[in-house]
């Protein structure tokens, strides 16, 4: 059985590390180069840094952090928010990081997907979609960091992107983000079942209880944690020493 | 000391960089053919789809320039889509020849109808020993520990014993990992698999340095 990824999720404001509610009422938790290196150190298998108002204002300001970051952690690095362009991507890596993660442009310009994995393969394609629960076991996309309705339905647009030539899924709740009350369970058994990329479970994790829930009832490959790590409610340690207790093969 | 790191379009560079540079090595990153000749240590980097990779090292005129290199046996680091290029092909997009440093194919990871088996392999996974590991880039590093990959393709070597390590992904073994005289391979990323990564980048710098003193 594959090992099951545990991400540290930084979301990114005018260079410090926030975090909110539902994606919104961002508040500074601290400075992502500190914060990246010290999960890094504790044995977070991989980190995704997320510029929180970059699609929103139209910028893409991450390259700096990334740099700097990418210095000291040694694990693979995504990038994602106000990923526009080909030159967007190539600046990312150049920076070095390993993938992108995208979600405004490819709603705008679902091609974007299909000519970026072409050009980058599809490992580093990351499709980034940020559901909405609008009925039961039905989903809406959301875009500009949760803050833009599409009307696009999350199932089909999942398999679109999975179709169009994405590596992964990166699926983020914005019903739970935040709130510690543990991953859309639902929302994620859907998604799983009908792609066969690797899916990112992000949104709703406080503690390791919520992971393993989720592993146990659905194809997730990866778990994203902010709140977490960030106001210090479990260690990635026994994060993972947990995961492991219950079956559930984790990088030691 | 003076090791390149090849520069041919393919990837991420600079996560590499920093890895030596977190070592204390310097590389030069270049495409230069007397840097690479003169080099005491080369290494192939490479992300991305191999018919792409080849066709950026002929049109920079590198295919022969490595295989000179390699043919006096000096230290080359392959990673990832670097190391799959020694080999003689790739089936890749219809069949594309190597550099055929190293005997042997490159061939689709088999993939099962099973949900948690999917491609490309991104994950974290265990490398196990197929061969003596002493005096080689993976000399220290514990049977089992975990490398991170990222890869649909799977490198075939033709002898058995170039196999430094195996993976087990889905129902297949593959190798990830090898060695042909001062010719090392590995298909999982060292400067992204963590210190154990940054030791293997380790061991590789020691290789350079006593080849360079005989």
């Amino acid at each position: 059985m594959k090992k099951i990824r545990v991400i540290a999720r930084l979301d990114i404001k005018n260079e410090f590390v926030i975090k909110g509610i539902h994606l919104e009422g961002l508040r500074k938790v601290g400075n992502p180069n500190i914060l990246a290196k010290k999960y890094y150190e504790e044995g977070i298998d991989e980190i995704i840094f997320m510029d929180a108002v970059a699609a929103y204002y139209d910028r893409n300001s991450l390259s700096e952090i990334i740099e700097r970051a990418c210095r000291d952690v040694f694990i693979p690095i995504t990038v994602g928010g106000g990923i526009r362009t080909i030159e967007d991507i190539q600046k990312a890596l150049n920076s070095g990081a390993d993938k992108v993660a995208i979600n405004t442009q490819a709603i705008h310009r679902p091609e974007f997907i299909t000519e970026a994995s072409e050009v980058f393969g599809s490992q580093c394609i990351v499709s980034s979609i940020v559901a909405k629960q609008i009925a039961e076991n039905s989903w809406e996309a959301y875009i500009d960091n949760g803050r833009e309705p599409t009307g696009i339905d999350v199932l089909e647009w999942a398999k679109k992107v999975e179709s169009l030539g994405a590596g992964e899924i990166m699926l983020t709740s914005i019903d739970k983000e935040g709130t510690k009350k543990g991953f859309d369970l639902a929302l994620n058994q859907a998604v799983s079942s009908i792609v066969s990329i690797p899916i990112i479970a992000s949104g709703g994790m406080k503690c390791s209880r919520d992971a393993i829930v989720l592993l146990e009832n659905s194809q997730i490959d990866a778990v994203a944690m902010a709140s977490t790590l960030h106001y210090k409610l479990e260690t990635i340690e026994a994060i993972k020493h947990q995961l492991s207790e219950n079956n559930i093969k984790v990088r030691v | 000391m003076k090791i390149v790191v090849v520069d041919y379009d393919m990837g991420n560079v600079r996560s590499i960089l920093n890895a030596f540079e977190h070592i204390g090595i310097t590389p030069i990153l270049s495409r230069d053919k007397d840097e690479i000749l003169k080099a005491d240590g080369v290494v192939l980097p490479g992300v991305g789809a191999f018919a792409h990779g080849m066709k950026n090292l002929h049109m920079y005129g590198l295919v022969e320039v490595l295989q000179a290199y390699a043919k006096r046996d000096k230290p080359l680091l392959g990673i990832c889509l670097g190391m799959q290029m020694l080999l003689e092909e790739s089936e890749e997009f219809g069949v594309t020849q190597g550099l055929g440093i190293v005997e042997g194919k490159v061939v689709k990871l088999p993939s099962e109808d099973n949900e948690s088996e999917k491609l490309p392999h991104v994950s974290w996974n265990e490398i196990v020993s197929n061969s003596v590991w002493d005096h080689t880039i993976l000399q220290g590093v514990s049977e089992r520990v975990d490398m991170y990959f990222v890869h649909s393709y799977m490198a075939i070597p033709k002898e058995n014993d170039t196999i430094l390590s195996t993976t087990q992904y889905a129902k297949s073994q593959f190798c990830s990992s090898l060695k042909k005289g001062n010719i090392y391979g590995c298909q999982f990323h060292p400067e992204k698999s963590g210190e154990i990564g940054l030791k293997i980048l380790k061991n590789f710098v020691t290789i350079v340095k006593e080849t360079k003193d005989v």
